[in-house]
């Protein structure tokens, strides 16, 4: 797998500035002390989520923000970071004189991004597991939860990246996920929607990310945690073939 | 190896840039790279050297006619090509955030060699581009010419069969350009083959057994520079130099001294065998310059005389 030396470069290059990815962390634990405890305090638990017994707030927001962290760190790498090779750097052009194609790039960058967002998810599912808010034993499927996750918005952003044509576009990606980030059950749970709304969010993948965490970190094994699982796989996979073909002919020009 | 037995060869090559607007490049050029020699491409910017070793490394594909590198089909079988090329781009594509020897260790990965063979490399190609003292520092604190050494250097990690080298020596300090034309030196005896190109004529003339020279995305001479200035030019140039408010009036004059007259923006070039005869008919007919200059032809003469323009405007 000539691929796998895109992920050795990188890991190269954050042997240098690992504190990029310590900063990425830090911004879920913001939202977690402000809002998780902070509000939480306000809010005390939220019932109907498991079906039984209320969840404090922090428990129930905790799962979504390493949903988001998840996502964050794929596509950060895939999307700012790749534009940034791809327009500024052109790190590519050296990797393509030399036996590497545009598949391996494609492919290996992708990798890393994964890597990445699974790395990132890891040190915050440790940080919330230290505050005491993981309900559950089931919550290890959040490790190749966050795995797929990233798999699925990591290949999104390499098909966006391919679609941009200079650093101004980039604010369509915030312009996308912001309201993302904030309307999908992230704070609140589904039940908040009037039934046409509900159907509309139940679309958006973070939805279905938070969902494929939420359920086994609060140890509920439900089958929406399959659902959420081959919505994710079934992205993932749609994604990798356009980024593919996309990203090789966005090099071989 | 094909029936020509060159190491590249290509006819009818073409390169055209999908637009809009749509732009030919390369319009169907055709050359033979022999084994062991270094061959050159000279021409003004936008010629189309560039986009033409692009092609050769098999980093962009060609859009018309045919090319073969070491044997193969540059678009069939590119990974084998490129395993056995090395390459210094027009640009410096150095990963800034690396240190030298990292750099030197990554590249050598992306060859897929084993990273104690790397290792024992590094060391030998620090000391070509004489950066052995720099070998921890970030290649963001480097200057642009240790910059240009360093991917020189990362370039032969995998002792290539050949080397394209886009402009390499743009940039380096005059020093650091000889001693750079004596490693290639080296490596050409070591039988390395060298594709480069250059708007320099003394690195043409030191360098390149043979020379194509592009304009327009053509190549509109090919031969050895010794070929190239007997075939093109005379033996010698007169070169005069008038004040501009007597700048046309002179040229008006001095038609017909010499065998041709060349009419530049700040003087007059006049081709001919016998440049002290050409001086002495100038004297004759009342030309005062404020210099005069007789010299030997070079290939900037080819190129003007090709072209009708200097290569370095
Ligand atoms: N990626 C590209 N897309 C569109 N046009 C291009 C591209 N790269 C080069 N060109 C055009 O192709 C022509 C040849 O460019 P090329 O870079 O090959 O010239 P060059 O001989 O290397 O010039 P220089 O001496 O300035 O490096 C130019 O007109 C240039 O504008
Ligand atoms: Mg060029």
């Amino acid at each position: 797998m000539s691929a796998a030396v895109l992920v050795e470069r990188n890991l190269m290059i954050y042997k240098h500035t690992w504190y990029v990815l310590l900063a990425e962390i830090f911004e879920p634990i913001l939202y977690l002390l402000s809002i998780g405890v902070g509000i939480g305090v306000l809010v005390g638990s939220v019932t109907g989520v498991t079906g039984g017994s209320p969840v404090r707030y922090a428990a129930f927001v905790a799962p979504a923000l390493l949903a988001t962290a998840a996502m964050n760190g794929a596509m950060n790498e895939t999307t700012f970071l790749m534009f940034g090779k791809l327009k500024t750097d052109r790190t590519y052009e050296s990797m393509l004189a030399t036996p590497l194609s545009e598949r391996d790039v494609a492919l290996g960058e992708i990798a890393w991004a994964v890597l990445r967002g699974t790395l990132v998810s890891l040190a915050f599912l440790a940080v919330i597991t230290a505050l005491g808010l993981v309900e559950s034993p089931w919550a290890i499927l959040v490790v190749p939860g966050a795995a797929l996750i990233a798999f699925a918005f990591a290949t999104a952003g390499v098909v966006v990246v391919t679609f941009l044509r200079d650093w101004q576009d980039m604010q369509y990606i915030q312009l996308v996920m912001l309201p993302m980030f904030l309307f999908a059950t992230t704070f609140y749970p589904l039940s908040v929607y009037p039934r046409p709304v509900q159907l509309v969010v139940q679309w958006l993948p973070l939805y279905q990310s938070i969902e494929l965490l939420r359920n086994p970190a609060l140890g509920v094994l439900s089958p929406r945690i399959l659902v959420a699982a081959v919505y994710l796989a079934a992205m993932g996979a749609l994604c990798l073939t356009v980024a593919v073909r996309r990203l090789g002919r966005t090099l071989a020009a | 190896m094909n029936h020509t037995g060159a190491l590249v060869s290509a006819r009818g090559l073409t390169k055209i840039y999908e637009g809009p607007p749509e732009h030919v490049a390369v319009g169907g050029i055709d050359f033979d790279v022999r084994r062991g020699e270094a061959f050159g491409f000279l021409g003004p910017n936008g010629a189309g050297k560039s986009t033409t070793m692009r092609m050769i490394g098999c980093v962009s594909p060609r859009s018309g006619g045919e090319l073969t590198i070491l044997g193969h089909d540059a678009a069939r079988d590119r990974r084998t090509i490129k395993a056995r090329l090395g390459s210094v781009p027009q640009d410096d594509t150095l990963d800034t955030e690396l240190t030298v020897e990292e750099n030197i260790l990554i590249y050598g990965r992306y060859f897929g060699l084993r990273r104690d063979v790397i290792r024992e490399r590094t060391d030998r190609l620090l000391e070509f581009a004489r950066l052995t003292d720099k070998r921890a520092s970030r290649v963001q604190d480097l200057s642009g010419g240790m910059r240009r050494r360093l991917t020189i250097a990362r370039s032969l990690v995998n002792e290539p069969d050949l080397l394209l080298l886009d402009e390499p020596t743009t940039g380096l300090d005059p020093q650091a350009r000889h001693l750079l034309w004596e490693r290639l030196f080296r490596l050409k005896q070591d039988g390395v083959t060298l594709i480069l190109t250059t708007h320099y004529m003394d690195e043409a003339e030191q360098l390149c057994d043979r020379l194509a020279v592009m304009d327009g995305g053509r190549i509109v001479a090919h031969g050895s520079p010794r070929e190239l200035i007997e075939r093109y030019v005379t033996r010698e140039v007169l070169e005069l130099r008038f004040p501009l408010d007597r700048h046309e009036q002179a040229a008006e004059k001095a038609r017909g001294i010499g065998e041709r007259i060349e009419v530049l923006p700040d003087r007059l070039l006049c081709y001919t065998s016998d440049g002290e005869a050409a001086l002495e008919e100038a004297g004759r007919r009342g030309l005062d310059p404020l210099t005069a200059l007789v010299r030997r032809s070079g290939l900037e003469d080819v190129f003007l005389t090709l072209t009708g323009r200097t290569l370095i405007e």
